[in-house]
Formats: structure tokens, C-alpha cells, sequence
């Protein structure tokens, strides 16, 4: 079981041994953490932005603490031979040996979060956060965190190439709790590329947290690649806070678990913030995954882009729930959001729910949601080429991927996520490259 | 090659096609008009296998088979073609893996093989250039932003690197200027050959200066009411539609 009393035991034992126990903040913190989900459980099906997810088969699973297990095959599998600062994490623990940190420019402070609770406890409560933020899922992340990616980049600092971030779940039923803290100071820039993969098949869960934090100018870019294997549970939650002329660009590519829930947020602290929120998820089977999004438009001139595709296949089910918040004052708020759903089964079913607030004048603010099946005149024009009936849907729907996927910038990464798509889809290898 | 027989069809209930007759034979070029509403475009869908229309009755003996029993790709790859009247966008696909899945689909078919992709794009990048394509339209999604001209260059594009045995095209001059058109007729009368043959959909008379046909014959009210040579385009031309004693009173597009 894995019921809020587990939990609760699981942290009385936990507590003591967990870095940072001795930093009396975060001691004090993650009591009132522990205490929020002790009183509220898992997020319930009663609360509005989890009414199509319930949590009712996490809370029949059983966890057990990491073992020793070796996932540098693993490593070597998903990194390739890409370039770029790797911060390699298994279930949860951050793992020197198997890291490559690269070369980083002065003002990068690229390092664990365990490492930085050790060396450098008052920078982190800057980025921490606190228990009170998000759901009751985010508050046990609190309180049994105690490690992830703590990045730091000064002032004007440009990294070139991406810092990614590689969470392994290895162990059978493991539980982990990534934090990961991310501070950009004015015009630093750089590529975050979280991935979430599982070594084994049994039952895991992820429920991590990333908070974003970015001063005026700073450009950011998050990818999450979420390719956990088809029994975990997935819980995240990504936080972002803009300053002035700041532009954060989210991908959320979310292709494996049994059950994945990504919670996004950003808010604007300053004029003319820019964000993209960017999703692509495929579910088969049984699996459920949810977007919800929450873009707090409190500042004037901001610009929002909203777009999620799913694609749904046998008895699957996806859930978009996308709030957009126009505060009093946020004039020239300018924000599109759209969902569309590919379904490939009659069984699979898709719930969007737009939320548009808007308590400002002069605001441009559209939205649409779709929920199709394969567009007839495409098939047709096809197959009055030549091709046969399987491969035009295949190409039919790895096009509707695609116009995902083609927001994604950094061309490693974008082959990343083409590959992560073709070896899922149906008939997906025989495709060759499409775009 | 193509022999329609008393050729019955309907969309939605509704019948189109009332007793249509047509033979065409390898090397000859028909030219098929019409007021908008005869069934024009109704003959090339069924043709090319649209599964929205219904055949009622008839047959149409393709080569030997009988094509209404084929699917839509068996069709295409045993060398019929219809240029599209609205050609489909397919964004996120490229034009260049949508021509070189098409071109391959049709070589395995005839025992060929398969074009690697140099050889492939040897071949597409001349082609392009005859029908005056710029490369960069490989690239890009499958017909996704491009004008009603390119939509229509990219079609003859496919028709000549598909090298079909019969092309139907489909009201393939409207919507387009008279350079689009001239380059949309001499890739036509390029694929000209005394073992192709193809039915030119038309409206208007204007495209057959450019593509000569050896026949024309006139659709209305589901069938073909009067059949003739060249010159029964120019009298068309000239008098409208509205002479055609076969045609209901209440037809339209009487002036060309």
C-alpha cells in the first residue's frame, strides 16, 4: 500500500538519513510537508483538476527502498553519443560516476541538489520553494526530496549545449522524488532536457518536482521526455516564474507509464513575458496521462502559445485541462491555446477542458480543442498514389505528431523525440524519415 | 484500356451517374466537359475508387480487370492516376518522402526496384525543374501553404514521375493562371505516348488549346449526350452548354 499513513511511517524512518536533515530550514519544511499530505492524502477525484485522474491504483501499490543496480548500459543507451552537461540520476540519487558534467562556462553552477544542501544550504532555500505550492502530491515531494539538479547560471551566461538530466527508475519498485532547481539570472540562456526512463518493468513511481525561475530577459528552454516503462506512475510538476521580457519554452513529451500527470505552471512576474507550452503524448493500452496547465497572465503585454496533441490508441485516455488567468491590468495579454486529440481506437477517449479567466481589457485570447480520427481525404489521396492502407495511416499519424515535434528547436533533441514517436507508433520504424 | 460500361452512381443517396458509356483506348486523349453539377467529377472519384460514392450498377473493365473490384492503391499502382480538383495538404509530412513512397509503391508493384534516395532525388530534382518547381518544395509538408498554382504544378509532378497508363485530371485548369496552365499542359503533352492515355475533366475549352484532344465528349445529366473531335470543344465554346437538348432545363454554367 501506499496510502498517505505509509507515507507517513515511510518518513519517520526516512527522515533522519535524508541529505539536508541537519539544515533547519528544510527539516522544519519538510515536517509541514509531511504534515500537508498526512491531512490530504493523494489528490482525490473529488478536486476539479483531478476529476478524470484518480490515484485509487497508485494507493494499492507497494514501494520498496532502491538497491544497489547498475544502469550504466542504460546510460551509454540513451545518451548516444550526444554532447552536452549529463547529470544522471537513479531512483532518485544523483550518480557521480555515471555523470559527465562536460566543460561549463564561468557563472554555470551545474551540480546535485544533494551536493548543494551539503555545501551551499541558503542558495538553495532561494529556489526551493515550499510545501504549500501545488497539489498534495508536490508537497510529499517535499518532504522526502533530497536530491535532483540544482542549476544556477549568472548573469548573461549562454550555455551552448543542453544540460540533460537522466532519471533512471532501476530499481524493482522504486520510489523516487526529484527536485530539480533551476535559476536564471537576467539573460542567461540555456537548454534543460529532463528525461524519465525505467531499467525494469515493475511497478515504480516518479513524483518530481522543477521549479523555474527566471530574471528578466533570460531565455529558457525545458524538454521532458517522460519514457517510463508501462507500469510506473508518473507525477510532475513543472513551476515556472518569468520576469520582465523572459521567454521559457516548454515541451512536454510524455510517451511512457501507466499513469503520467504533468501540472505546469507559469506565471508572469514582469512585462512582455513570453511562453510556449509545447505537448505531445501518445497512450496505449490502458494508460492514462493529464496536462494541466495554468499560465497566469498578471503582467501586461504577455504572450502565451498553448499547444497539446495527443495521440490515443485501444483503451487509453488522455486529459487536458489548460487554465489560462488574464489578471486586472494584464492589458495586451495575448495567448492562444489549443488541444487537439488523434484517436486510433473507438475505445480510447479524450477529455479537453479550456479555462480562460480573463479580468483585463485589450486581450486577445483564442482557444480550440479537436478530438478526430483520421482525415478520410488524406487516406484517400494516399492511397490514390500507391500506398497501401496501413502505411498512409501510419503516415497519417506520425503527421500529426510531427507538427509537435517540429516546435522543438535543438535538432538532437528534436531527432530525440522522432525516435522516441517511431519506435511507438504502429508501423513506426518503416517510416523513415518523414520530416 | 478503359471501357465503361452503363455506368450507374450515387453520393449520399443522390445519383450522379445515370448510364454512363465511355471507351478509351491506349494513346488517345478524351476530353470530358460539362456544366458544374453533370457528374464530372463524380466519374474520376469513382474511377479512382472514392469510397463516398456508391456504384450502383455497370462495369468498367480496366486492362482486363475489372476495376470496381480493386482497391484504391491497387489502382494507382497498376498505372491509373487522377489529378486531384483540391489537392489534400498534409502537414508534417514531406513533399519529398510523400513522392518517394508513392514512386516506390508503384515500382514494387511492377517488379522494379525500389529508388534509393540519390537516385530518387536525381530523378524528382529534374522533374521539378520541367514543371517549374523550386527544390525547396521537397521540403516542405505536402501541399500545406502552397498556392493554388504549386498545388497544381506538385500534381503534374507526381503524374510524371508516377509515368501512369491513364491520367485523369480533374478539373486541373481552374483557379489557374495562363502560365501555371501552360506549364500544367506541356507536362501533360510531354507524358504523351502511344501506349498512355488520358481523360482531360474540363469546364472550360480554354485548357484544350493547350492539350489537344482526339475526342470530346459532353456530360450532362449523368451521361455523355453528345461525343465528337476537337471541334465539338470550339462550338461549345461558342454556344455554352445550353444547346444540349439532353440537358435539364434548370442547368447551370449555360455560358462558358
Amino acid at each position: 500500500m501506499s496510502t498517505a499513513q505509509t507515507w507517513v511511517a515511510e518518513f519517520a524512518v526516512r527522515e533522519q538519513g535524508l541529505t539536508g536533515a541537519n539544515v533547519p530550514w528544510l527539516a522544519a519544511m519538510r515536517k509541514n510537508a509531511m504534515q500537508r499530505f498526512a491531512e490530504e492524502g493523494w489528490p482525490t477525484t473529488k478536486q476539479e483538476s483531478w476529476r478524470h485522474t484518480s490515484l485509487a491504483t497508485l494507493e494499492q501499490q507497494s514501494f520498496a527502498p532502491a538497491t544497489e543496480v547498475s544502469a550504466a548500459d542504460l546510460v551509454k543507451q540513451v545518451r548516444g553519443a550526444e554532447a552536452g552537461h549529463w547529470l544522471v540520476f537513479v531512483d532518485g540519487r544523483y550518480v557521480a560516476e555515471l555523470s559527465d558534467l562536460g566543460s561549463l562556462p564561468a557563472g554555470a553552477d551545474v551540480r546535485s541538489l544533494s551536493q548543494a544542501l551539503v555545501s551551499s544550504p541558503d542558495q538553495v532555500q532561494d529556489a526551493f520553494g515550499t510545501e504549500s505550492q501545488g497539489s498534495s502530491a508536490a508537497a510529499l515531494n517535499v518532504a522526502l526530496a533530497s536530491d535532483g539538479a540544482f542549476i544556477h547560471l549568472a548573469r548573461g551566461v549562454v550555455l551552448e549545449n543542453p544540460v540533460h538530466l537522466l532519471f533512471i527508475a532501476a530499481s524493482e519498485q522504486a520510489a523516487s522524488f526529484p527536485r530539480n532547481l533551476i535559476t536564471a539570472e537576467s539573460n542567461a540562456q540555456a537548454t534543460i532536457v529532463e528525461h524519465y526512463v525505467g531499467q525494469g518493468s515493475s511497478t515504480t513511481l516518479t513524483n518530481t518536482v522543477t521549479r523555474a525561475n527566471l530574471a528578466a530577459d533570460a531565455r529558457i528552454t525545458h524538454v521532458k521526455l517522460q519514457q517510463e516503462n508501462e507500469e510506473a506512475f508518473h507525477l510532475g510538476a513543472l513551476n515556472v516564474e518569468q520576469g520582465k521580457g523572459s521567454v521559457f519554452n516548454s515541451h512536454s513529451m510524455s510517451f511512457g507509464a501507466r499513469l503520467a500527470r504533468h501540472d505546469i505552471v507559469a506565471t508572469f512576474g514582469g512585462q512582455r513575458c513570453e511562453t510556449l507550452l509545447n505537448g505531445l503524448y501518445y497512450v496505449d493500452g490502458r494508460r492514462h496521462v493529464d496536462h494541466h496547465t495554468l499560465i497566469g497572465h498578471a503582467q501586461p503585454h504577455g504572450v502565451s502559445r498553448e499547444y497539446y496533441r495527443g495521440i490515443l490508441a485501444d483503451k487509453a485516455r488522455g486529459v487536458f485541462g489548460g487554465r489560462i488567468l488574464v489578471s486586472p491590468g494584464a492589458d495586451g495579454t495575448d495567448a492562444v491555446q489549443r488541444s487537439d486529440s488523434l484517436l486510433l481506437s473507438r475505445l480510447a477517449k479524450s477529455d479537453a477542458r479550456p479555462e480562460l479567466e480573463i479580468y483585463a481589457d485589450d486581450v486577445k485570447c483564442a482557444h480550440g480543442a479537436t478530438v478526430g480520427q483520421i482525415d478520410e481525404n488524406s487516406m484517400f489521396y494516399l492511397q490514390s498514389r500507391g500506398l497501401d492502407e496501413v502505411h498512409a495511416r501510419n503516415i497519417l499519424t506520425y503527421a500529426f505528431a510531427a507538427q509537435a515535434v517540429e516546435r522543438i528547436e535543438l535538432e538532437p533533441i528534436r531527432q530525440r523525440v522522432v525516435h522516441a514517436i517511431r519506435s511507438l507508433l504502429p508501423g513506426g520504424a518503416s517510416l523513415g524519415v518523414l520530416a | 484500356m478503359l471501357n465503361i460500361k452503363d455506368l450507374h452512381a450515387s453520393v449520399e443517396n443522390k445519383s450522379i451517374l445515370r448510364g454512363l458509356n465511355l471507351t478509351v483506348n491506349a494513346g488517345e486523349v478524351h476530353a470530358i466537359m460539362g456544366p458544374n453539377g453533370s457528374g464530372k467529377s463524380t466519374l474520376s472519384q469513382v474511377l479512382a475508387g472514392r469510397e463516398s460514392y456508391t456504384v450502383e450498377s455497370g462495369s468498367v473493365d480496366w486492362m482486363g480487370q475489372n476495376l470496381l473490384d480493386m482497391p484504391i492503391e491497387e489502382r494507382a499502382r497498376s498505372g491509373l492516376f487522377m489529378a486531384f480538383q483540391y489537392p489534400i495538404e498534409i502537414p508534417g509530412v514531406s513533399n519529398a518522402y510523400f513522392l518517394k513512397a508513392a514512386v516506390n509503391a508503384v515500382r514494387r508493384h511492377q517488379g522494379l526496384p525500389e529508388l534509393d534516395a540519390m537516385d530518387f532525388l536525381k530523378r524528382v530534382k529534374s522533374e521539378m525543374k520541367t514543371v517549374g518547381m523550386k527544390e525547396e518544395f521537397l521540403y516542405r509538408s505536402v501541399n500545406e501553404g502552397f498556392s493554388g498554382g504549386e498545388k497544381k504544378r506538385n500534381e503534374i509532378l507526381q503524374m510524371t514521375l508516377l509515368e501512369p497508363k491513364l491520367a485523369i485530371l480533374d478539373e486541373t485548369d481552374s483557379g489557374l493562371d495562363i502560365d501555371a496552365l501552360k506549364v500544367v499542359a506541356d507536362g501533360v503533352n510531354r507524358l504523351r505516348s502511344p501506349d498512355r492515355a488520358l481523360i482531360v475533366i474540363t469546364h472550360y475549352q480554354r485548357l484544350l488549346d493547350y492539350i489537344v484532344p482526339d475526342f470530346v465528349h459532353v456530360l450532362a445529366g449523368g451521361k455523355i449526350v453528345r461525343s465528337g473531335g476537337r471541334e465539338l470543344a470550339l462550338e461549345l465554346e461558342e454556344r455554352g452548354y445550353g444547346w444540349i437538348s439532353d440537358l435539364p432545363a434548370t442547368g447551370k454554367g449555360a455560358a462558358a
